[in-house]
């Protein structure tokens, strides 16, 4: 047995990033895909354009910011746009070729739903809600997701579809008109899973290192499939925990210590 | 021509109880001071517009002065949730709170119609997305040129816009920088407009493409230093995301939350 030093969180950071290269122009969404989408481009991928819906164009934060537009995100940026610009000539201006999103339950068709749990009119828990993710996921060159893997969050139908993926699964996204490719990667703290060719359901396409099927099974409120030429998902090497602990401890630090 | 006045004198002639406004501000120059000076005055009835209605809304909800909420994220930005506004949504407290919900796209859109003085937006958006079906807002337009289906929504065009900025010159000429979000859409769009700023300076020292709202595009101009705190004015002061991490634990209890009402707005 090799000791396993990084946690499933890191794991699921790492594999995001390592999904992302130089030359991509990537809108990104706060918190997880923000800090996959910054640990690239502080490693393997420099040159990779971020973009916050905040209008913060081609930023290079030092540290992870708090929310979508903090100062980090618009002192670092090429420029800041005004929103309506934002959404209006970048977005739907078709400018962008990656969108990466989070989201509170992921359906097998890859639909997200950060809106509500349970009825819209009576909600379990109420949400955030839908802010950019709409338009994201039907404007960009394609989408990858990045989201903690529980029966809670890996659901059979979301109660709520806040971003269209796959909808009911085959060639739905072509039938709406979107001609963008969405979800073709989701990352999770235990595999990588990927739209199958046709149907567009998920199946799992690499596990992560010391991840077993059992686990992911347990842990995906439908019946999961798994590819026939499955790969394993490298653990984090050093350089790559490095690097993602410094950027976490110093946004920690920028946040909780600082005097402002 | 604004008048250059003061930010309690602002609000009083100009917010009425049961009308449509808007505080904007996208993460950054969020107008708190001007939210607070509506809580301090009472307002009632308001129908409150935000992109991110952001702690500024959640304190005013909580307090009562909401009625109707029209919005696109609702959250506390990389906390959580907004307590108050989901209290008010899930239990009514303190009174009912009915939402009006579409996505960023379509009230930057909107916001930008307002302010181009036409009716509606167009745009592409809301594909295959639920929000469509319960918001009866958002409804479908032809292209008359190439057919393609379009989402049409009403525009934004509320009855008072406030907005927080870096600077205004003697004459009330307003400087904006760093990330301006809808702010200039906002107040174009609105009958009556409210412009808090960090100073009133002599020459604002604006460059050949700076965003500038002249005064006889705006009412009121007030000098407001840390207007925008515990969101931040840029060039001025950072955004305190201590305190906003800080207000999941405040606005949890609603016990907690009116005693830090009490002492930190009302008593101030």
């Amino acid at each position: 047995m090799t000791k396993i030093n990084h946690t499933p969180d890191e794991m699921m950071t790492i594999a995001a990033a390592r999904e992302l290269k130089d030359g991509q122009i990537c809108f990104v969404g706060i918190g997880l895909p923000s800090a996959a989408a910054n640990l690239a481009r502080l490693s393997h991928a420099p040159e990779i354009v971020l973009i916050y819906e905040s209008g913060t164009l081609d930023t290079k934060p030092d540290i992870l910011p708090l929310s979508i537009g903090d100062p980090e995100l618009s002192e670092s940026a090429l420029t800041n746009e005004s929103v309506p610009e934002m959404f209006r000539f970048w977005l739907q201006g078709g400018h962008i070729n990656l969108g990466f999103l989070g989201g509170a339950q992921i359906d097998r068709f890859a639909n997200i739903n950060s809106t509500v749990i349970g009825n819209y009119s009576e909600p379990k828990v109420r949400l955030p809600g839908a802010g950019g993710a709409p338009e994201i996921a039907t404007h960009c060159g394609e989408i990858f997701v990045i989201i903690r893997q529980s029966k809670r969050s890996f659901v059979e139908k979301v109660d709520f579809i806040t971003s269209f993926g796959h909808g009911e699964g085959k060639n739905h996204r072509k039938r709406l008109g979107i001609d963008t490719k969405g979800p073709t990667k989701i990352i999770t703290d235990l595999c990588i899973m990927e739209p199958e060719p046709d149907s567009f359901e998920l199946i799992v396409t690499s596990i992560h290192s010391g991840v077993s099927r059992e686990e992911i099974s347990q842990s995906t409120g439908w019946e999961i499939r798994f590819a026939n030429n499955i790969n394993t998902t490298k653990a984090p090497s050093n350089i790559e925990l490095g690097a993602l602990r410094a950027l976490q401890n110093r946004s920690l630090e920028a946040t909780f210590l600082s005097k402002n | 021509m604004a008048k250059i006045t003061d930010l309690k004198e602002a609000i009083s002639e100009s917010v009425i109880d049961g009308q449509t406004i808007a505080l904007e501000g996208f993460t950054h120059l969020i107008p708190f001071a001007a939210g607070h000076e509506i809580i301090r005055q009472g307002k009632l009835d308001l129908t409150l517009i935000r992109m991110t209605p952001d702690i500024i809304y959640d304190q005013m909800i909580g307090m009562g002065c909401a009625k109707k909420l029209i919005f696109g994220w609702a959250g506390n930005p990389g906390v959580g949730s907004l307590h108050r506004f989901r209290d008010a949504l899930e239990n009514g407290w303190p009174k009912p709170l009915e939402i009006e919900e579409h996505s960023h796209a379509a009230m930057a859109n909107a916001f930008d119609a307002g302010a181009s003085g036409l009716p509606l937006a167009i745009f592409q958006g809301y594909k295959g997305v639920d929000l469509e079906k319960l918001n009866d807002k958002i409804k479908y337009i032809t292209c008359p040129f190439s057919e393609q289906k379009l989402v049409a929504i009403p525009s934004i065009r509320p009855d008072v816009t406030i907005i927080h900025a870096q600077k205004s010159d003697q004459k009330g000429n307003v400087l904006i920088e760093g990330i301006t979000g809808v702010q200039k859409e906002a107040v174009l769009a609105a009958t009556c407009s409210i412009v808090t700023v960090e100073e009133i300076v002599e020459d604002l020292e604006a460059t050949a493409n700076s965003i500038i709202i002249p005064s006889w595009a705006l009412n009121f101009v007030a000098e407001v230093p840390h207007g925008a705190y515990p969101s931040y004015a840029y060039g001025y002061y950072g955004r305190d995301n201590k305190f906003y991490t800080n207000w999941d634990k405040i606005s949890r209890d609603r016990e907690k939350f009116k005693s830090w009402v009490d002492i930190n707005i009302l008593k101030k």
